[in-house]
Parts: C-alpha cells; structure tokens; sequence
C-alpha cells in the first residue's frame, strides 16, 4: 500500500525543512499546506460528501506536523518508535487522508475512492482500513484518552516517541476530554500535546453561543497543562510552539487560533460551511482562490 | 481462593433427594486475580487499567508486584477505556478492569469504536457482574451488559462458569491478539468444569451432561444452577442436557443446532436480560435452524431490593426455576417443583450477603 515515490519526496521535504532557513521553512509548508488544500476541496467535491470547514481549518495544523515534526515512516505504519497522531475531530478525514498521501502512506489515488462504496477511505478514519491511521476516530472526545493511553504505554516501554492529539474546538464540550487531561498531567505526560483547532464553529453555530469554551486557556492551565496559544495558519509559529523545549513535566495544550473554512473567502468563518459540499462552480472558485 | 461463601454447607435441594454434592463455591475474581499476577510475571507487556477499583477488581497483588504496571485512572471510565486502547497502540496488553455496568454503560462507546471497531488489543474485564452487587440496587447491577456487547462486531463476549473456566479464559485473552470482553463473576460458585478437560476453548460451548429431552443452556453463575436442575428433572423422568456457553460471541452455533435437534427444547439461563443476551443468542441459532419450543430465563425488569441470592430467586434462576421452566417447555406438570418448593433453593445459595462496590 505505500507509495514509495510519495514517500521519497516527502522524505526528501523533511530534510530540505530541516536545513532550510525559516523564511523557506514557512514557504514550503505552505505550499505543500496549498495543495492539500486543493486536494481536500476537489476530493470532497468529487465524493458529494465531507467536512469542508474543517478539512480547511485543520490543514495548516496537519501540514506543520507531518512536514517538519513527527518523527514516522511511511513506509513502516506500525513501526513501534514511531511518533503518533490521532485526530480526535474524525469528521476532518479528507484533510487526514490527504496529508496521509503526501507522505505516502497510500497512493493519491486513492482519494478518488473517498467515500464510494467498500473504499478504505470511510467518512470518518478506520484504524482497520487506513494506514497511519492510530485508532479509529469520529465519535468525539475520544482521541485524547486514546492519547493518554499511548504516552503512558510509550512511557512505560522507554520509548522516547512522543504523542499528538488534534482536537476540535467544539469537541471540548465533551467531558471525556477533561478526564483524560487530569489524567494527562497527574501523569506528568510530557511527551503529551494537545493541538486544539480552535475555528469558533461547530456544527449548528459559534462554540460561544452553544456552551461557551472561555476562557480557554485558563481551563487547560487549570488542568495542569502548559499552554500556548497561536495563529494557527502559521506554520512556524505551530512548529516553534510544538517543539518548544518542555519546561517541566506538564502536557502541552497548543490553541491554534484557526479560521473554519480557511483559504476560500465565501467559507471562512461560516457555519453552513461545517458540512456543505461545493457544488462545481463553487469548487472552481475555491480552487482559483487557492492557487 | 475460596470467596466468603466459600465453605458453607448449604444443601439447597434438602429432602427431596437429588443427591446432589455440596460444594466450595469460589469468587472467580480470585482466580482471575492471580492468573493475570502469573501472566504478568512472564510477559511483561500485560498492563491493568482500572477505574478506582483495584479492591473490587482484585487487583491489590498485581499493584504490590507491578506497581508501574497497574494504571488506575480513577472515577473515569471513558478515560480508562480509551487509555486501555492507547496503551495497546502502544504495544502493551492491558487488562481494563471495572465493574461491569460502569465499564460497559459509561463507556460503550469507546468500547465499539476505540476497542472494538479499532481491533484495539484491549481486554475488557467486567467484574460484579449480573446481580452481583444485590441490595446496592439496579444502578450497580450488569444486566443489560452482555446484550450491548453481543452487538458489537468484533468483540468477543467470554463468560467464564468457575476459577478453572476463569484462568483459562484469561489465558486466552492474553495469547490472543485482538480484543475481547471478559465477564467476571463475583457470586460464589462451585467447580464445573469436567477434570481433564481444557476448561475454556474459545468459541466452544461444553456439554457437561448429555440428554435427549430438553437442553439447559446456561452462562456463568447460572450453569452450576442448571445441573442441579438437571438433576432434579432426573427424578421427574426427564433427561435434560446440560450446555456451558462460556463464549456468548462468538457462539458456538452447532452446539446449539445440536441441541434443538436431538432434544427438541431449549431453556436458557443466564444472569442478565434474555432479550440480546445468552437467550436471544440461542433463540437467533434455533429459530434461523431448527425451530423449537424454549424458555428464556433471565431478570427482564428493574430488580428489587435485595441480596444477590434472593434476586436470583425472585427472578427464578434458581435449579427449581429451571427445572419448572423446562417442565413448563415439555408441557409437563410442575408437580412438586411449584413455587415455594424446590424453587426456593439454588446452588451457592446464601450468596455474596452484603457487599459494596468498593469492599474488595
């Protein structure tokens, strides 16, 4: 199933990141961000089915990691030191699925697949069917337990991987997630970080006009973890928060203020767009907007 | 190893001379307790993962030996069983242990998709199951538990009958990669399992007794209940064939295809709703096989006050109840097995007493 030419490239990526500059950093994050983008759009255009806002929420955030962060090979999913990511908000498959590509877990063309029938590529992520998919996600709320449950097992065995969930901002409301985060940090887990894709959004309206996340920070601090916020279209400033050197024992939270929708100027920040397939017309005007 | 009731000398069937032994009864969370020490000695990538519940679950011995290795979340059963599912992504097998209701109702979600749907290595142990918890009321009884899980693909449902059925059945959980939900009783409850015989197969119901006029097909608590049935029919002139399914999902639907035929009716027993547990199981294999007259015995409402063996009783899972079930199947005269009579008594009668969810 791995796409060795894929997996050449994105190899060849990481090394050219790790030497580049920071100003060439950022710009070849963003261009690989730029295609995922194009990808995601056309992708679930094509399947009539997806998360459009979200999907472009989350890019920047994917991107950051599996471009200059995670430690994984594609070609060996399981292999045991791996880094992992579980993406806690499932519902964002298509931008998943489509960075999992870049990398060359699977070939592109899979995505042609997306959502057709007995495809792997499911609506939501199946462990069973996708590689370099951690655990099986959609439901919400699960991915940070399942996170705990991975740094403290890593913990155990010595492993020095480290462990990042990708939560939406919404899912939050979800009391599972403050149990794993006591746990997280009576644990001192902190090869542990939280990558919160903080859009505003969910389904039917704005978080704050549903059950109010704020003052967010403070609750995660309160928790016992280590936070940072920030824009979460940056790719540097992710990289820098994500990486950052630990302090102390304390999980990482990281808020990445994000804009649902991002990068098509008649989706951003628009809850229809949670969602709403593009029609063609709108599919080759997001397309145009994100050249 | 023996459990509280362990040692006493009730003979529930009295004069009517059914002759049957009287025996030790075990809390099989003993057994379970000290197969998953020996386990855990020699591969050390057996983890447990409990939920404030390392008296209850029995797991104070692995603490002392493993302390590293004994994960205990807290009040937190979603946790748990996400974290159960996080560390087996990790490469470790845990043994998630709690109660069974609160692991299975609190968290059933991460059970069908974290666990389940994610082929997650994680071994779900239910301890206290059925009516196990007695007067602590139906908050803390399992009932609905194997119902929930049978539906559930991928995940099988084991429901060991004795220590034997128990250690073996851990056994197996921990060679066997892939997940598995295993329910662990804390009733007390005689050996039943043949001597010389592998005491759990996967997959496997065992015939303990054979007969030609009816089968009792019993899970758990309920199967040393349905051979002192059996016996009790012996003196009514009926020959009942006594099935252990101690694999709920997936079942061994020959064993049950067997019985409808050769026997021509079936009585289940089991402690927890009939409707998707043990008896809606059977009666999917014989109504899709070979359709037969049966009785589905199982508490099919909220329990009253009570203690567990009193319960038991009330709702007639006791070898008089089914014994009475399987006259009623044959169209036979209860006679003298009416309620009030035989009906009364049961195997392992006298119970747990009183217990808390947190006594250990």
């Amino acid at each position: 199933m791995p796409d060795h030419d894929a997996i050449g490239a994105w190899r060849r990526l990481r090394d050219r990141l790790a030497h580049a500059d920071r100003a060439a950093r950022a710009a070849a994050l963003a261009a690989l961000a730029g295609g995922i983008r194009r990808t995601a759009i056309s992708t679930i255009h094509a399947a009539g089915l997806g998360h459009t806002g979200g999907d472009l929420s989350v890019t920047d955030i994917l991107t950051t990691l599996y471009g200059a962060v995670l430690r994984i090979d594609p070609a060996r999913p399981d292999w045991p030191e791996r880094d992992r990511l579980i993406l806690s908000k499932g519902h964002c498959s298509v931008a998943l699925y489509t960075t999992l590509t870049t990398c060359g877990f699977f070939p592109a063309d899979r995505l042609a697949t997306f959502a057709a029938p007995m495809s792997p590529l499911n609506g939501h992520p199946s462990r069973r069917a996708v590689p370099g998919v951690e655990t099986s996600s959609g439901p919400l709320g699960h991915g940070l337990p399942v996170g705990v449950g991975v740094a403290v097992g890593l913990r155990l065995r010595g492993s020095p991987a480290r462990t990042v969930v990708v939560l939406g901002d919404g899912e939050l409301q979800e009391g599972s997630n403050w149990e794993a985060a006591m746990t997280a940090a009576h644990r001192g887990l902190s090869s542990l970080t939280a990558v919160i894709d903080r859009n505003g959004l969910q389904q039917g309206a704005r978080t704050g006009d549903t059950n109010d996340l704020e003052p967010l920070a403070d609750k995660w601090r309160a928790f016992g973890w280590e936070v940072a916020e920030v824009d979460g279209h940056d790719h540097l400033a992710l990289l820098d928060a994500v990486t950052a050197p630990h302090a102390g024992s304390r999980p990482r939270c990281v808020i990445a203020r994000t804009v649902k929708g991002r990068g098509v100027s008649f989706m951003e920040d628009r809850v229809e767009w949670h969602h709403k397939v593009p029609d063609a017309e709108q599919t080759r005007m997001a397309l145009e907007e994100l050249r | 190893m023996a459990s509280q009731g362990a040692g006493r000398r009730a003979d529930p069937h009295g004069a009517r001379g059914t002759a049957l032994t009287v025996e030790e009864t075990y809390d099989c969370r003993d057994a379970f307790a000290a197969e998953l020490v020996r386990l855990a000695r020699a591969d050390d990538r057996i983890v447990a993962v409990c939920n404030d519940s390392v008296g209850s679950s029995k797991l104070a011995a692995f603490a002392r030996k493993f302390p590293e290795r004994l994960i205990n979340v807290g009040i937190a059963e979603q946790d748990m069983v996400g974290i159960g599912a996080g560390l087996a992504n990790a490469g470790l097998v845990p043994f998630v242990c709690g109660a069974a209701t609160f692991l299975t109702a609190r968290a059933l979600e991460q059970i069908k998709a974290d666990v389940a749907y994610s082929l997650a290595n994680v071994k779900l142990c239910g301890m206290s199951p059925g009516l196990a918890y007695g007067a602590l009321g139906p908050t803390h009884h399992s009932t609905e538990d194997l119902s929930w899980l049978r539906a559930i693909a991928d995940l099988p449902v084991v429901v060991p009958a004795d220590p034997a059925q128990t250690s073996a059945a851990v056994r197996w959980a921990a060679q066997t990669t892939g997940p598995a939900f295993l329910r662990i009783g804390r009733f007390p409850v005689p050996d039943v399992s043949p001597p010389g015989e592998p005491a759990f197969t996967y997959g496997r119901a065992a015939r303990l007794r054979d007969g030609a006029d009816a089968t009792l097909v019993a899970t758990g608590t309920m199967v040393s209940r349905a051979l002192s049935a059996a016996a009790l029919l012996a003196g009514h002139g009926v020959d009942a064939r006594v099935v252990n399914v101690s694999t709920i999902s997936p079942l061994d639907r020959e064993e049950i295809v067997a019985a409808a035929r050769q026997t021509g009716a079936v009585v289940t027993a089991e402690e927890a709703v009939p409707t998707g547990g043990l008896g809606a199981a059977v009666a999917e294999v014989v109504l899709e096989t070979r359709p037969v007259p049966m009785r589905l015995l199982g508490p099919r409402t909220f329990a009253p006050t009570g203690e567990t063996a009193f319960l038991l009783e009330h709702f007639g899972l006791t070898a008089g109840g089914i014994a009475r079930a399987t006259l009623d199947v044959l169209g036979l005269d209860a006679g003298g097995l009416g309620a009030g009579g035989l009906g009364a008594g049961g195997l392992g009668a006298g119970g747990a007493g009183g217990v808390g969810v947190d006594d250990g």
